[in-house]
């Protein structure tokens, strides 16, 4: 009977073949190495439609890739040595950690600090996850040409530069692991926001979480802040199940159905979390972790430790000292210590440059002015916030806040990122 | 009950302009589609050509032939391959070839086979 064909099979073997196949070739043969993963899709394309679904198809996708490729050396003679090494490592019997090395190696390399971060994102997406072009172009909400561009770029780097392809066997340069985990927060950021195509977004988070996974676990790569990074994608995504309604809005944190959220993704979170306390760097990633671990610890908005997620902020503004980052701090702070604190620090930052679009802002100011009991500050706010641009259901919760003013409305509802 | 053969052509470089997701998506709909015909009884055979290699006869002089190499990939449609399928008349035929996937990226041309 027909074999059973895996979801994102065909993404998967193509970014396995581009891998190993640039390896053995080397990264001035990246080009290669994709149509050699490409006319192998496609065979299976025009043959099985004939043949049926063989039994095991990966195994029949990396035997035809491992074809293909020897042909490929005839035409270039160059690479007329590699033919025994191809035909061992394009092997269904090829063990996984020499695959899972090669695709560590390849996203090193495409994320080599020599190539532009937007470069980097786009071809790990396309050589190491297989998407395509036009995957990443919608993924980015950039024109197709735009990531085509992009792309090749960051090959024209690659042989420029002579950039190499190998795990090191000593210590990793830190350099070199920041622009990885960088490129993989990216990555999982642009999944995590709302719009456009959700499934693709969906894949975009899961092969963040699956890169992140391999680095945190190989030998060569793995460090505290790569368990940091893995916890936070597993602690925010484990919300994925709560975050949408039936018209596909989102739903704000404060109003998500927390038995939703995926308890398993919770729980490794928290382990990975826990190793990522080992070391002595404190980066970015383990604090926003740390805050994602208060929200998935609390049972419901009202009893979320703001305190500590407040404590959070604070360290990760002296990292990192963003107008958005002191945003969440004061709604925290707030949260934790009171309305009259929270405005406080809001005016500090209400008229910062980057801000001035940003909804969150003056939502939250209008918040906490009728918490203080002062309506006409919180309408004339909440009247601010309605004028930016913001989601369905972040405008349901401000014309509804609006709406509470006129009557006896009960004070408390304050947005905060979900 | 006719044969009718299905010819499908196709731009050949069509195939990769589609991401590897793409593919698996195309070819998800040809698994189901063979797997209707063959259940109806409908699929009597068909393959894949071989793409780039060919070779056109013609009479050539003196009652010899002519042979070139051909038809080629550099040409906008070439002939990816063929099925042989069982209908009641064309409209029957046409109706079979209605959600195959090839229709994703070619063209379908169907040719009753004459029954003397």
């Amino acid at each position: 009977m027909d074999g059973e064909i895996v979801e994102a099979l065909f993404r998967r073997e193509f970014g396995r073949v581009v891998s190993t196949l640039t390896r053995i070739f080397g990264p001035r043969h990246l080009a290669l190495a994709e149509d050699v993963a490409q006319d192998a899709l496609i065979k299976a394309l025009q043959l099985w439609p004939h043949r049926g679904v063989p039994a095991n198809p990966a195994a029949w996708l990396i035997l035809v890739a491992r074809n293909l490729a020897l042909d490929s050396l005839r035409r270039e003679a160059s690479l007329a040595a590699k033919a025994d090494e191809i035909a061992r490592a394009l092997s269904p019997a090829a063990t996984t950690p020499e695959v899972i090395d090669d695709q560590l190696a390849m996203m090193f390399l495409c994320c080599h600090p020599e190539i532009p971060r937007d470069g980097g994102i786009a071809l790990t997406l396309k050589t190491v996850c297989g998407f395509g072009t036009g995957e990443i172009a919608r993924a980015f909400l950039i024109q197709e040409t735009a990531a085509a561009q992009r792309i090749v770029r960051a090959k024209k780097l690659i042989r420029e530069r002579d950039l190499r392809f190998e795990l090191p066997d000593h210590a990793l340069p830190a350099e070199r692991l920041d622009a990885v985990l960088e490129t993989l927060y990216l990555m999982f950021n642009e999944g995590y926001a709302s719009g456009g195509d959700q499934l693709l977004r969906r894949d975009l988070c899961e092969e963040a979480i699956r890169l992140a996974r391999l680095t945190a676990g190989h030998a060569a790569t793995r460090a505290p802040e790569c368990d940091a990074l893995l916890a936070l994608f597993l602690l925010q995504s484990a919300r994925e199940p709560a975050r949408v309604d039936e018209r596909g809005d989102l739903f704000l944190l404060r109003d998500q159905d927390r038995s939703r959220w995926d308890e398993a993704r919770i729980a490794e979170g928290i382990v990975r979390l826990g190793r990522s306390a080992s070391g002595d760097r404190l980066t970015r990633y383990h604090l926003e972790a740390g805050i994602a671990a208060e929200h998935a610890a609390a049972p419901d908005f009202a009893s979320t430790n703001w305190v500590s997620i407040a404590e959070q902020y604070e360290r990760l503004h002296e990292l990192n000292p963003s107008p958005v980052v002191a945003l969440n701090r004061a709604v925290a702070l707030a949260q934790a210590q009171g309305a009259a604190v929270g405005l406080r620090e809001l005016e500090k930052i209400e008229l910062h440059p980057a801000l001035e679009r940003y909804h969150l802002l003056p939502a939250a100011m209008g918040a906490l002015w009728r918490e203080m009991g002062d309506a006409a500050a919180a309408e004339r706010y909440f009247k601010r916030a309605l004028a930016c641009e913001c989601s369905a259901p972040e405008r349901r919760h401000l014309e509804r806040q609006l709406a509470e003013l006129t009557g006896a409305g009960v004070p408390g509802g304050k947005a905060a990122k979900q | 009950m006719n044969q009718y053969l299905l010819i499908l052509r196709n731009d050949p470089a069509v195939f990769h302009q589609m991401s590897p997701q793409q593919i698996q998506q195309v070819f998800a709909k040809y698994a189901a589609w063979r797997m209707r015909m063959q259940e109806a009884g409908r699929l009597v055979g068909g393959n894949k050509l071989e793409d780039s290699t060919g070779r056109v006869l013609t009479a050539g002089p003196s009652s010899g032939m002519r042979i070139t190499d051909g038809p080629f990939a550099e040409s906008k449609e070439v002939i990816g391959g063929y099925f042989m399928v069982t209908a009641d008349s064309y409209e029957d035929a046409v109706e079979l070839c209605r959600d195959c996937a090839h229709l994703e990226y070619g063209a379908v041309e169907v040719r009753r086979v004459e029954k003397i």
